[in-house]
This record gives structure tokens, sequence and C-alpha cells, in this order.
């Protein structure tokens, strides 16, 4: 799948005398709009965050897929990026972060250190050895920092993995 | 600032709340607690450990070549000047003569670095007092360091260029013409940084006596770097205790008076300048030879005791080493500029307002890794 199929509009539309209409399923323009804007938590615990400030500036500049409204609030925000180690004193701040979040949210893991602990897996007493130990992830980003672009191809995968959601379905399935 | 069960009102009724440890304006993890009465600060008390990642015990498991590695995660915006301190104290316990090339590339990629580091410092502050703008132009000299960086060790921010006794690879043929590039790029744009925030009123109104620290506090909480010259405090390691070649080179130590944190907002901004005349002293005269001085595969240092400091973007940073004689470290201790410079923030922060708490935090520009290692 192209960037420009992912960014076109997900439907028909029908052009009629009098005006026209549109023809689409629910699902599929609510995850288009929804994967267009995901807002980030501003949340940053180390060398991976400089990282992804260079991301949100002019040269990568991650707005063009959407992302760049950072929220300095967990509960405006969709996504949190854990960039940089979490270690045993902020394991249960980063969790409690996370369940302040409003439903639907994704969580990128950002470098080694969140993956595994990374540099930090052995011979060390505080870290956690990947925060998949707290939180779910759904992205996973390898690198010490990765680079920017690896990042940004980490979101616009998180943006596939929003399109094919059924979130829509699945609130009605529970009524 | 996350509210919770540890923000409440004392029986003084001053309201204690907590910034951080997820608070865009501390740079990391830091919390500090802070006594409020009305909007004035009566009390900070900063809490550590959200970051200890335990660096200081790790490196008395690792050789001699690779315990520098972590302190790259460190304080990550002078990676590379970390690195060269633990293979400074490494050259310095085997008395290894460092080639005249690795040291002249070592400065020149030290400086760079601390050129980057103080952009990123330049971007922060004005991110934390309001402006945008100054973020974005400050990152597109950022990211053409960072490139020079990425060509010839191979990463943007942990650089990992050096090994016991030089560099682990030589530059690329095209490495003074692309510094001069971004060189003459910086020069041409400084101008403008100047113009959007040097002379905005808001963002001096902002800076300008706030956050005072005399001279005297300075000395007494140990503060180093550019923090502690804005206060008149003579204290750049590569003019008193010049290390790696140093010594050679014709620069200023930018020291300032005022105290306040304009001041300190000052002194980073001319050092900038500094930091690009020893660029420009050493970029043609890259004298030719060997980039790495023969060390044994494995490094053992004699018994004893050792330390090395050098300056980095942010003061002075010591390294201490105990060794048994063996090939890792029997003791490793850092003494980072971050930890002496934020014990002075609950002094310096107390009467002001909880806004300029704020810059005060800005200009003291705080790397929370370093703090806790």
């Amino acid at each position: 799948m192209g960037l420009k199929d992912k960014l076109e509009f997900p439907g028909q539309i029908h052009e009629t005398p009098d005006g026209g209409f549109v023809l689409t399923k629910l699902d599929d323009i609510i995850n288009w709009a929804r994967s267009n804007s995901v807002w980030p938590l501003a949340f940053g615990t180390s060398c991976c965050a400089i990282e992804m400030m260079h991301t949100v500036n002019a040269k990568y500049d991650w707005s063009r897929f959407g992302f760049e409204v950072m929220r300095a609030t967990p509960r405006q925000a969709d996504l949190i990026i854990v960039s940089g180690t979490i270690v045993m004193k902020m394991a249960p701040v980063l969790k409690r972060l996370y369940d302040q979040m409003p439903e639907p949210k994704y969580v990128i893991a950002m470098g080694a250190c969140t993956i595994s602990g990374g540099p930090f897996f052995y011979n060390t007493y505080s870290v956690v050895k990947g925060i998949d130990h707290i939180i779910p992830v759904d992205v996973y980003v390898p690198g010490c920092p990765p680079r920017p672009e690896a990042l940004l191809h980490s979101m616009i995968t998180l943006q596939e993995k929003i399109k094919n959601d059924a979130y829509y379905r699945k609130q009605v399935d529970k009524k | 600032m996350i509210l919770g069960e540890e923000d409440y009102i004392t029986e003084e009724g001053e309201f204690v709340v907590n910034m951080g440890p997820q608070h865009p304006s501390t740079h990391g993890v830091l919390r500090l607690k802070v006594w409020l009465d009305g909007e004035t600060i009566k009390k900070v008390e900063p809490h550590l450990g959200y970051i200890h990642r335990s660096i200081e015990k790790m490196s008395e498991s690792l050789s001699y070549r690779q315990y520098g590695y972590l302190t790259s995660r460190m304080d990550y915006l002078s990676a590379h000047i970390n690195n060269l301190a633990c293979a400074l104290v490494v050259e310095k316990a085997l008395q290894v003569e460092v080639p005249a090339r690795a040291q002249a590339i070592r400065i020149i990629i030290g400086e760079l670095t601390r050129i980057g580091s103080h952009l990123l410092w330049f971007a922060s502050a004005g991110l934390d007092l309001g402006g945008v703008t100054p973020f974005f132009y400050a990152f597109r000299e950022r990211e053409a360091i960072n490139s020079i960086m990425d060509e010839n060790c191979g990463a943007r921010l942990t650089q990992n260029f050096m090994v016991p006794g030089g560099i682990v690879y030589d530059v690329r043929p095209d490495f003074q013409s692309r510094v001069k590039e971004v060189l003459k790029q910086f020069k041409d744009n400084f101008h403008e940084y100047n113009e959007i925030l040097t002379g905005n009123v808001i963002f001096q109104n902002r800076l300008k006596d706030v956050g005072i620290l005399t001279k005297e506090d300075a000395i007494a909480f140990g503060c180093t770097g550019p923090t502690a010259r804005a206060s008149g405090l003579s204290c750049d390691i590569r003019k008193m205790y010049p290390y790696d070649g140093y010594e050679k080179l014709q620069f200023d130590e930018v020291i300032s008076t005022g105290c306040d944190s304009w001041a300190r907002y000052e002194v980073r901004m001319a050092e900038m300048l500094q930091s690009v005349r020893i660029i420009e002293q050493l970029i043609d005269n890259i004298p030719e030879g060997d980039i790495v001085a023969k060390t044994k595969n494995v490094i053992k240092l004699p018994k004893g005791e050792f330390y090395q400091r050098v300056e980095t973007a942010r003061g002075e940073l010591g390294v201490y080493i105990v060794s048994d004689g063996g090939a890792s470290p029997y003791r490793c201790k850092y003494r980072s500029p971050n930890f002496a410079n934020l014990s002075a923030i609950p002094h310096i922060a107390r009467g002001y307002k909880i806004g300029d708490l704020i810059a005060i935090m800005a200009t003291i520009d705080l790397i929370i890794p370093d703090i806790d290692r």
C-alpha cells in the first residue's frame, strides 16, 4: 500500500445532478480520520527523546502524517511514544500515565531500552527489561537511539494498524 | 504536572504540588516537589532516581574499552565529550601518547557537540518560555551537525567514536569541507537567533533578575560550566587544566557577572561562537598520521586511583576510577555537572513565582539521566 492510497479518502463519491453522495463504511471513514490525527503525549525519559524532537522538526516533520499536536497531558493524547529507558521507580508512573489516557490508545516502544532493556540488560539492578512487562505495546522500533526515519516508519505502521481496526463494529457488537 | 495523593495543603496554608516526573519543561523525568504560597515558591525539593540506570555499577563488569560507551547515554547531548573523559583517564593511567591527528579530530567533534548541545538548549529554552519558532531555527543547524556525526561516526547522537589511545575510524575525505560548510551556515544564521529571541522584550523580561545565583553560592553548591561562569566564577576546565591539546588553542573563557538567568543565556550564546573559533583554528591544520596509539588488546590499568576531568557542555565531568590491577574498574564514579547544578535550584528558586521556576530550569539546562546515572 503506497502512501497515496493511505491518504486517499476511503469511499466512493457519486455525482448526481442535485449534488452527489458518498458511499463508504462507517469504520473506514472513522479510522481514516483517526489515523491521520494521532496526538502523541510529550513523554521522553532519555536519549531517544532527542531523536523524537528531531522527528518533530522541519527536516523530518511528522506533521506531514498528522502527528504534530504534542500534548502535555495524557488525558488529551491518543498515543504514547515511550522514548527512553524505564526504570523500576518510573514504571508505576508510566502505568498511571497509560491508564489516564482515553480509549482507544496506542503505544510505540522507541529504542532498545524499551524493547528489552537494551544496553542496560546485563548487570543492572534498576532497569525494566522491556516496557511490555508494564503496558501493551503496538509497535517496536529498534535502535540506540533509532533514526528519525525509523520512528516515522513506526508511526506509519501504526496508522496502518489503526486503518485495519474495526473499532466502531466492536462497539456495536458489544451492545 | 500530575496531581495525585502526594499533593496536599500544609497547616500553614501552603499548597504542595509535584512538578514532574512527567512534565514537558523538566526535560526528562525530574520530579520537583514545590511548596507554594499563592504563586510564590516557598520551598523546592528535587526527587531523583526516575532514570537511575546503575551505569556506575555496570562499569565494574565491563572492560576499559567498553565502559566509556555507557557514558554516551548519561549526558547524551555531550556524548562525545563524556567518552573523551573515559578514554583520557585510561590514557593517563597507561601514560599513552595520543597521536596529534586523533587529538585534533577529537577536539573538532567535541566542539561540534558543544555547539549542538547549546543549540538544543536554545531551542528548548525558547519552547519552555512560550516561543515555538526558535526550536525550528536551532534544529536546522543541529541537523546539519548531526549529519556530520552520522557520516563520520556512524551515529547521529551517541557517537561512540572514542577508543583509549585515539579514535576508532579515520574521518572521511570530505570531513574538512563539510565542517566548513556547516560552520558557514551556522555563522550566517546566527543573527537570526539574536533577532528572534535575544532581542525579544518579553523573553528578556522573563529572564532578567530571575534566579540570582551569587558567586559565593555557585562555589558552595559546586556549580560548574556556563551556570557558574554566568555568576562570575572562572571554572573552564579547558583553560584551568588543559587536556588533549586544548593548551595549544586560542579561545576566550566567557564570563558574565550578571548572576541571573539572562546572564546564563548570554554566556551560552557567546560560548557557541568560541567553539566555532576553536574549530576554525584546527580544521585546516589536521595533522597527518596515525589515528590511534598502540595499546594492548586487553587493557589492564596499574593498581591505584585515577581521576580525569573534562569540560562538557554543562560543566565539569570527572571520572574517578579505582583499579585493582584487573581488566575492569574496581570502582567507577562520575562527578556529573548536572547533579551539582541541580542542587542550586532549591536555593535560587525560593521567593520567585512558579512561572519563574520554568525560566530557571530552562537556563540551568539540566539533563536528567546525567543526574541519576
